[in-house]
């Protein structure tokens, strides 16, 4: 995406275009990223609620993959994980290992 | 007919608020501010005005409902007066950035520790870089025209950006002047009615204020806001212009006493500028061509209409209310300097400090400043350029 020039900008850096958040992929600040171990999951979504930056894709009541666009890796849902029987199903790895 | 009348500045400034009528007050009180607001919340109460008034437990959370009303679209105001302005000064910058044209009056007092109620300008020159406008005020008739005035030079659609308007705390604010009322009528015709820009509470067209601005647009929103500050002389000549039809008093970025074919020259802000042209005024007689120059809009400051003013005399002596603590000199005079550096001609410059915490500015003081000054000429050397005068030794 292009950036625009000093003169082009909202006064007061207000947002005008509702949901235009979808543009600003904050995926790239993460240090750790969440890996789904899907044989682990028991389908109880607690990572969907809990994430806040809503980088958990649900399809059809299912858990999906994670969307890397937007997760930020702050790892609430690695830590809120029950997994089965002791065995998480979201585990954190560092970036770029 | 305007109405002739005997008042406080602070009575002033709290009728002119009650002409404008604006949508949302949110005030803390503060000596001597309070004088105002409690005045301002009497006519809330009796129905003189439709304002919709916030009661806050602070000067921070005063600035913030502030900023918050004024996003959701309404026409803003509240005032303060010392340690409630350092109390705002994180908000002040977030009424500035959001482009929010909150109007305030700063009754102006000494910081803190020691102690003091009374009136130097150590709280605006603290806030003179926040990004707002500041209108700098010499007696309550001024005081009264500066507030109508910030309304609509801060709504301008060309600017939008916040403005306070300055007055020396209990020398202006607690002392009876004579000055004139505008009808109401007039009032609220110059005002005008208060055009939205992105109102929050606009639900056909959703915004939202206050984004996470990084690396990559920080600078050009910093950019344009200093470009936005460039237009703000123009459009205070625009409405001073306007604002003498109506009422016969002329405005300018800065007044000038006696300057044009002056020799030596004093600068200073709000009610000392009185007492100095009467004494200006006495050196005339004693054939000393002395002259004035009393900054209005402060902030942003006219850089280059100043030292045009000033460019031609021989020597200068800025007078400063507030000292800035960095071993140098007080914010008037780094101002005024840095308005003759661009000059090809540059006067000799003094800088004396004086009225600290409400200490009485006195003709005397004004005489030791022309006499050095006169001095300065014949002899073409400045004695020392910074100096408190008014202090025991
Ligand atoms: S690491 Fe944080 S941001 Fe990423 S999916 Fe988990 S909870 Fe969401
Ligand atoms: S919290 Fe863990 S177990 Fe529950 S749905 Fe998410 S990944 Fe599966």
């Amino acid at each position: 995406m292009k950036l625009k020039g000093w003169k082009e900008l909202t006064p007061g850096a207000v947002v005008t275009e509702p949901g235009s958040s979808k543009k600003f992929k904050t995926g790239s600040w993460r240090a750790f990223k969440p890996k789904w171990i899907e044989e682990n999951c028991i389908q109880c979504l607690f990572c969907w609620i809990y994430c806040p930056d809503m980088a958990v894709k649900v399809k059809d009541g299912k858990r999906g993959e994670f969307d890397y666009d937007y997760c930020k890796g702050c790892g609430i849902c690695a830590l809120e994980c029950p997994g089965k029987k002791g065995n998480k199903a979201i585990v954190m790895e560092e970036e770029g290992k | 007919m305007p109405k002739i009348v005997a008042v406080t500045g602070n009575e002033a400034v709290a009728e002119a608020l009650r002409q404008v009528d604006p949508d949302v007050c949110a005030a803390y009180p503060i000596t001597p501010q309070t004088d105002i607001m409690q005045r301002f919340s009497s006519f809330a109460s009796n129905c003189k005005v439709k304002t919709e008034m916030i009661l806050v437990e602070s000067e921070h959370s005063a600035m913030s409902a502030c900023v918050g009303a004024s996003a959701a679209g309404g026409r803003v105001i509240t005032a303060t007066s010392s340690q409630g302005l350092a109390l705002m000064w994180e908000i002040l910058w977030i009424a500035s950035g959001d482009r929010l044209p909150i109007v305030m009056p700063l009754v102006n007092r000494a910081l803190s520790a020691p102690i003091n109620i009374h009136g130097d300008h150590s709280d605006g020159m603290g806030a003179r870089d926040c990004g707002w406008i500041q209108l700098w005020s010499e007696n309550a008739q001024e005081s009264y025209d500066n507030t109508i005035q910030a309304f609509r030079i801060a709504e301008h659609m060309d600017i939008r950006l916040p403005a306070m308007v300055c007055l020396d705390g209990f020398i202006i604010s607690h002392s009876i002047n004579r000055m004139e009322y505008l009808e109401d009528e007039k009032v609220k015709n110059f005002v005008g009615d208060f055009k939205q820009l992105n109102p929050l509470l606009n639900i056909e067209k959703p915004v939202s204020y206050g984004p996470l601005i990084l690396t990559d647009y920080y600078m050009e929103y910093r950019k344009a806001h200093e470009h936005v500050m460039s237009k703000v002389p123009g459009v205070v000549m625009q409405v001073a212009d306007e604002f003498e039809k109506m009422t016969g008093r002329k405005y300018g970025l800065f007044e000038t006493y006696r300057l044009e074919d002056a020799e030596v020259g004093i600068v200073v802000l709000n009610s000392a500028a009185g007492t100095t042209k009467d004494v200006i005024d006495d050196f005339r007689a004693k054939g000393i061509k002395a002259g004035l120059l009393k900054p209005r809009l402060y902030r942003p400051f006219p850089y280059a209409q100043v030292g045009e003013a000033l460019k031609h005399l021989k020597a200068v002596c800025v007078l400063d209310r507030a000292d800035a603590f960095g071993g140098s000199f007080g914010p008037l005079f780094m101002d005024i300097a840095s308005s003759l550096y661009i000059q090809d001609k540059k006067p000799l410059m003094f800088n004396r400090i004086y009225g600290l915490g409400g200490r009485d500015y006195m003709p005397d003081q004004a005489e030791l400043v022309l006499n050095e000054l006169a001095e300065t000429v014949k002899t073409g050397k400045v004695k020392s350029v910074k100096e408190y005068i008014g202090v025991r030794e």
